[in-house]
């Protein structure tokens, strides 16, 4: 089977803009998917609003394209409802962490199993250009025309503060690595988070002149280090790449079978 | 349990028995007065069958949850109460434009915003019509008494089915915290509707929005051989999203004439002493057995007083208001807001002149002596 058996080619040519890096994420994530075999049956893709929600259209999965921020809550009903099913959650910054702050906390608190993947490109693209709660400080938006004074999340230490028991962070840069610690958060077992830097020049990369889609990729090369490497040893103010958590916890929906096992006397 | 069951309880527990007796096995919910008890007796019972219930995070992920359960083939339910009801409305709307099977009971309390929560209130009826955005179509259906309660609440999730919609459950306050007795049928005794599901075999273009020519569309469970797409956004028979106009135009037809074209189907009500009267009572929820107590004792002393009770708010039963209502001296809406129902009916009948309206808004039950004062009034008899 090849990626381009994952894809709706019906749909295409895609929405996002010359440069995007929202493409280069669903090349990572269906090559994830191939390279665990997993049966296109078994796959389901919820999405929010945004311009990285429109992923789940592109691809030949059950996918379902709700309302903003509130993915992983719809996602939740569809595992909570049929285990056996594999739910990758593709969201954008805004859509995840500002409107669905709330639901992205309480899913990894769960550690309920499925996938979220924080399209993170530090910005509203689809609205025009707004400043996100991963913009950072010091950001020119059109809602910051004087710059942000908004501290911005980390992604990592959130997941983890909020019981994400895999929580991971790449580029768009970097997309084979994409492709290694997607694959190994689609195979973890419970609340895993894939946080990949995802180039706007349309919007953010404009505005906060980082040039054009090939600059801002090389910034993430410049700016960011694996774990345990010599460079960010040497440069802690570089962006760390790689898997941040990865821990065995008991899983929301096999916790529920024991309850089920509880309320039936183990007659079920 | 194949013979009836006599219970004593709360009108929140004979919603629980009948979504139970409908099939129901998916509940999400969030803890809200005075809604609370159908979640916590979910709880319990839900996991007895092997169904799920699960507590989330807030109202709206509570509203979201059931519409993903409802799309892997599970027969779904969420209760709240009015600020609860607030928060669910974007994505009541969603599952209307997706065409999402799933109940949304609300057992309503008084408002605006935090209002008067333990207290009865029937303020929510415009709400459940145009609470979300846009034009669409609702069902909403209610009940008087615990009887009622199961049986509408078993035909919530039948009509749910049968239109592929959202179906709102107006309760009130005083119907669900009250006890009476409810007597649970029989398995089989109320005919239940089933998921409609597609015949199109694997690997055959299964289109999830292409309705038969009756209408209805045959869904496919998540997990099952059709793989599609499913959006808020207007969207063509694939479920892609689609701004051709065309597109756009039939879709909004579809939606919300699949439901206005079926009100006779949809329409449920009961008649109280209705031959020959002179005044008719419109009402509903707990304010129509106020109504019907008034009705039984003035007909026991020769005034020709009977009741139409409405059983489905949405679609709205113009036709039936305005056949019943004919000829009337006077028609007296009873309910508990500031005449959202009355408003309605004024539009229906022949005579909007000779409508009225016994309300009460203080948070307390409306009694058969408030219509009764009114009557007189209208009758010409003093206050």
């Amino acid at each position: 089977m090849s990626v381009k058996d994952y894809l709706r080619e019906r749909y295409f040519p895609h929405m996002w803009c010359p440069g995007c890096g929202h493409g280069t994420v669903l090349n990572s994530l269906l090559r994830a998917v191939e390279a665990l075999g997993l049966n296109k049956n078994d796959i389901v893709m919820t999405s929010g609003i945004g311009c990285s929600a429109r992923i789940s259209g592109y691809v030949d999965f059950h996918s379902l394209h709700t309302i903003h921020g509130r993915a992983l809550t719809f996602a939740t009903g569809v595992k909570f409802s049929k285990p056996e099913l594999k739910l990758l959650v593709p969201m954008g910054d805004g859509d995840a962490l500002a409107i669905g702050g709330n639901h992205f906390i309480h899913a990894a608190r769960r550690n309920i199993d499925m996938t979220a993947i924080v399209m993170n490109n530090r910005i509203y693209g689809m609205t025009g250009g707004q400043f996100s709660p991963l913009s950072g400080l010091g950001k020119k938006a059109t809602t910051a025309p004087y710059l942000t004074i908004d501290n911005d999340f980390d992604v990592v230490e959130l997941s983890r503060a909020a019981g994400a028991s895999f929580v991971a962070r790449t580029t768009t840069y970097h997309a084979l690595e994409a492709v290694d610690l997607l694959k190994r958060a689609i195979d973890h077992k419970g609340f895993s988070v894939v946080e990949i830097l995802s180039q706007c020049p349309t919007h953010f990369g404009r505005k906060n002149k980082e040039g054009d889609a090939v600059n801002m990729l090389e910034l993430y090369k410049a700016n960011t280090a694996k774990i345990g490497s010599k460079a960010l040893k040497e440069n802690p103010a570089l962006l760390a790449r790689g898997i941040f958590v990865d821990e065995n916890r008991p899983e929301y929906c096999e916790e529920y079978e024991k309850i089920i096992q509880r309320a039936t006397g183990g007659k079920k | 349990m194949n013979k009836p069951m006599i219970k004593f309880v709360q009108g929140n527990e004979a919603c629980v028995e009948g979504a139970l007796y409908a099939g129901i096995d998916f509940y999400a919910g969030y803890p809200i007065t005075p809604s609370t008890e159908v979640a916590e007796l979910l709880a319990a019972k839900l996991p007895q069958k092997g169904g799920k219930f699960i507590q989330m995070e807030d109202e709206i992920a509570s509203m979201c949850a059931i519409i993903g359960a409802s799309l892997t083939g599970h027969k779904v339910m969420t209760a709240t109460s009015g600020p609860g009801f607030s928060l669910k409305q974007e994505a009541l709307g969603y599952a209307c434009m997706a065409e999402i099977p799933c109940v949304v009971v609300n057992v309503q309390r008084g408002g605006p915003s935090t209002g008067n929560p333990t207290h009865v209130s029937q303020g929510d009826v415009n709400q459940a019509r145009w609470g979300t955005h846009g034009d669409h179509s609702i069902i909403a259906l209610t009940a008087s008494n615990h009887q009622d309660v199961f049986a509408m609440t078993v035909d919530a999730f039948n009509l749910a089915e049968t239109y592929r919609t959202p179906v709102i459950l107006l309760l009130d306050e005083a119907v669900g915290h009250m006890r009476e007795k409810l007597v649970v049928p029989e398995k089989g005794a109320i005919p239940l509707v089933d998921r409609l599901r597609t015949d199109v075999g694997k690997g055959v273009d299964y289109h999830p929005y292409l309705p038969r020519e009756d209408g209805r569309l045959p869904m496919s469970d998540f997990g099952g051989d059709h793989r599609y797409n499913v959006t808020g956004l207007f969207h063509d028979m694939w479920g892609f999203p689609s701004n051709n106009p065309t597109v756009v135009n039939g879709l909004l037809h579809h939606l919300v004439d699949k439901i206005e074209n079926n009100i006779q189907a949809i329409t449920r009500y009961k008649e109280h002493f209705l031959d020959g009267a002179e005044y008719v009572l419109v009402s509903y929820g707990s304010s129509a057995r106020s109504a019907i107590h008034l009705a039984k004792n003035r007909r026991a002393r020769g005034e020709r007083i009977g009741v139409l009770e409405l059983q489905s708010l949405w679609p709205f039963p113009e036709a039936l208001i305005r056949d019943r209502c004919r000829g009337a001296k006077a028609v007296v809406v009873v309910e508990m807001n500031m005449g959202q129902v009355m408003r309605h009916v004024k539009a229906a009948v022949d005579d909007p002149e000779r409508v009225f309206l016994a309300n009460r808004i203080d948070g307390k039950l409306i009694t058969p002596t408030d219509i009764k004062k009114l009557l007189r009034v209208i009758q010409g008899m003093g206050v």
